[in-house]
């Protein structure tokens, strides 16, 4: 990929940017610039939460050129909470894990490598949500002697 | 508007042409739908072709053909619609004829697959995709269709083994055909144990990489006669399009393009889905079968693989499909693929499709679906009396 290519990209790709249509309020990703519900202009940008839950997915074993170290790997359909659906490798999980309906998030990654001088691209990936940590008082202090 | 009418047809075996270039892969198509129809000049030519830039580093293939044919100064361009490159061809020669600008049209669709390597190819197939949104992530044609057939699975019940039948009846209607690229029966123990690809899509699912090329002569209807015993008539050619991205659709599962072009063609030729004798549908992979049937209006939603599974897509069904092995099994050069459905829908209805002929057949459809079904193209055939 061209560095410039690379660069154009850099909203969606590193923040995960749409658009919301300012005429009926829909959100879109990627981005395109005329609204497909209203077809008035949708220009104004929209940053998405990155939270959505998995449509369909599947594991490719036969991988394009330039994807070959990935494989197998695991694309997918995402459903974000927002509405539109994106295109993305799952990462940080197992074929046997996934399953549709499974909550994931937004996560910045090494899509691809074109060779030892070539540009590294980045950009979103999604794994399962995270369960948040919760905090315990430590058991070896305790509140009275 | 001039009524259009095919008055000769040509193709090539399917498979790996290890000794033939995408030119004379063209001239062996192309010279046989000229012996065919028996014409003596030829006004316009035109090229379906998808991949030859990636592949083969060439483009310009109007051109290009022509000049290999020996048809100085002839008019020639390259048409381009991702696998509905054939069928786009085919659309441009008809509106030419059928709007007066040409008499004597050639279409021939081509491609030459197999001089890149398995990694190469993917990669070329993978361009009929949204390049910015899927593609970079290692999207896949297979992944894509992939992803809708799990889906599909999901919302409506179905196992991995219910989409069989589509390639049984593919690779059973492949055996006597001479052009065929994989002239072999599989049974449903094979279907059910084959190799992975992209889960749940594995090798009995998908259609092979090939090359091939296929070539049909039009002419005004009117004229028909003096060069072609059987001529074939065009009743409708109908183009529709929609998102490229599979992730843009308001609902996947649904192939709007596809209930678009074929309306547009049923309102064109006058008729109903019940009036079509046979299909030739664009069975890329088993999933597209089945989503082409229900949008097309062959059967209710989430009823295609029902409609398989029931048997009314053999030959001896209620809509055949796939009557010459379709992409299955006569193999899938995807820039020619339009090109050979209509070639074998032509046999269909001359009455020479030997023992694959279906009885009786008067009108035929075929539909050559571009990506996931972005661009879809929507022909009907009759015999003329």
């Amino acid at each position: 990929m061209h560095p410039a290519r690379a660069w154009r990209g850099r909203s969606q790709r590193y923040r995960l940017e749409g658009e919301i249509c300012e005429g009926c309020g829909a959100r879109l990703f990627p981005p395109r610039d005329i609204c497909p519900e209203c077809q008035r202009p949708a220009r104004t940008p929209y940053p998405l939460s990155g939270r959505g839950e998995v449509y369909s997915y599947t594991v490719v074993y036969e991988p394009p050129a330039g994807y070959e170290e990935q494989a197998p790997y695991i694309v997918a359909l995402i459903r974000l909470e927002e509405g539109p659906l994106v295109s993305a490798m799952l990462t940080d999980v197992g074929p046997e894990e996934v399953y549709i309906g499974m909550p994931v998030e937004m996560v910045t990654r090494v899509l691809h490598r074109q060779g030892e001088h070539g540009v590294i691209a980045y950009g979103y990936k999604f794994r399962p949500v995270l369960r948040r940590t919760v905090m315990l008082p430590s058991p070896s202090a305790p509140v009275t002697a | 508007m001039r009524e259009v009418a095919i008055i000769g047809i040509g193709q090539t075996p399917v498979g790996e042409h290890w000794e033939k270039g995408l030119r004379e892969l063209a001239l062996e198509a192309l010279e046989a739908a000229i012996r065919d129809a028996g014409v003596e000049r030829l006004d316009a030519l035109y090229i379906g072709n998808m991949l030859s830039g990636q592949v083969e580093s060439q483009e310009h293939l109007g051109a290009l053909v022509a000049d290999f044919a020996g048809m100085h100064g002839v008019e020639a361009v390259k048409v381009e619609a991702a696998c509905a490159s054939g069928a786009a061809a085919l659309r441009i020669g008809y509106a030419m004829v059928a709007g007066g600008l040409a008499d004597f049209v050639a279409v021939v669709g081509v491609e030459k697959m197999t001089d890149a390597s398995g990694e190469a190819i993917t990669a070329a197939l993978a361009t009929a995709a949204d390049a910015e949104y899927e593609a970079v992530h290692g999207m896949t044609f297979t992944a894509l269709n992939a992803l809708l057939m799990r889906r599909y699975m999901h919302e409506y019940g179905y196992r991995r083994e219910d989409f069989a039948p589509f390639s049984i009846n593919a690779h059973r209607n492949a055996v006597h055909n001479p052009c065929a690229m994989l002239r072999f029966p599989i049974t449903a123990e094979a279907f059910a144990s084959a190799r992975m690809i992209a889960d749940p899509i594995t090798l009995l699912d998908a259609s092979p990489v090939c090359d091939g090329a296929a070539a049909v002569i039009l002419c005004p209807a009117d004229q028909a006669r003096a060069f072609q015993e059987r001529p074939v008539r065009i009743r409708a050619s109908a183009v529709a399009t929609d998102t490229v991205a599979l992730h843009d659709r308001r609902d996947p599962l649904w192939l709007e393009a596809v209930a678009l072009s074929a309306y547009r063609a049923f309102q064109q030729a006058g008729v109903r889905p019940e009036d079509v004798d046979f299909f030739e549908l664009h069975d890329a992979f088993t999933i597209m079968a089945a989503l082409s049937l229900e949008a097309s209006g062959f059967a209710p939603r989430g009823r295609g693989v029902a409609m398989a599974l029931e048997g009314a897509i053999f030959r001896d069904g209620r809509l055949p499909i796939a009557t010459m092995g379709g992409l299955k099994a006569r193999g899938h050069p995807v820039g020619a693929t339009g090109i050979y459905q209509v070639v074998e829908a032509v046999l269909q209805l001359r009455g020479q499709a030997g023992p694959n002929q279906i009885p009786n057949a008067r009108l035929g459809m075929t539909q050559n679906i571009g990506g996931t079904g972005a661009t879809v193209i929507t022909h009907i055939l009759e015999a003329m009396d």
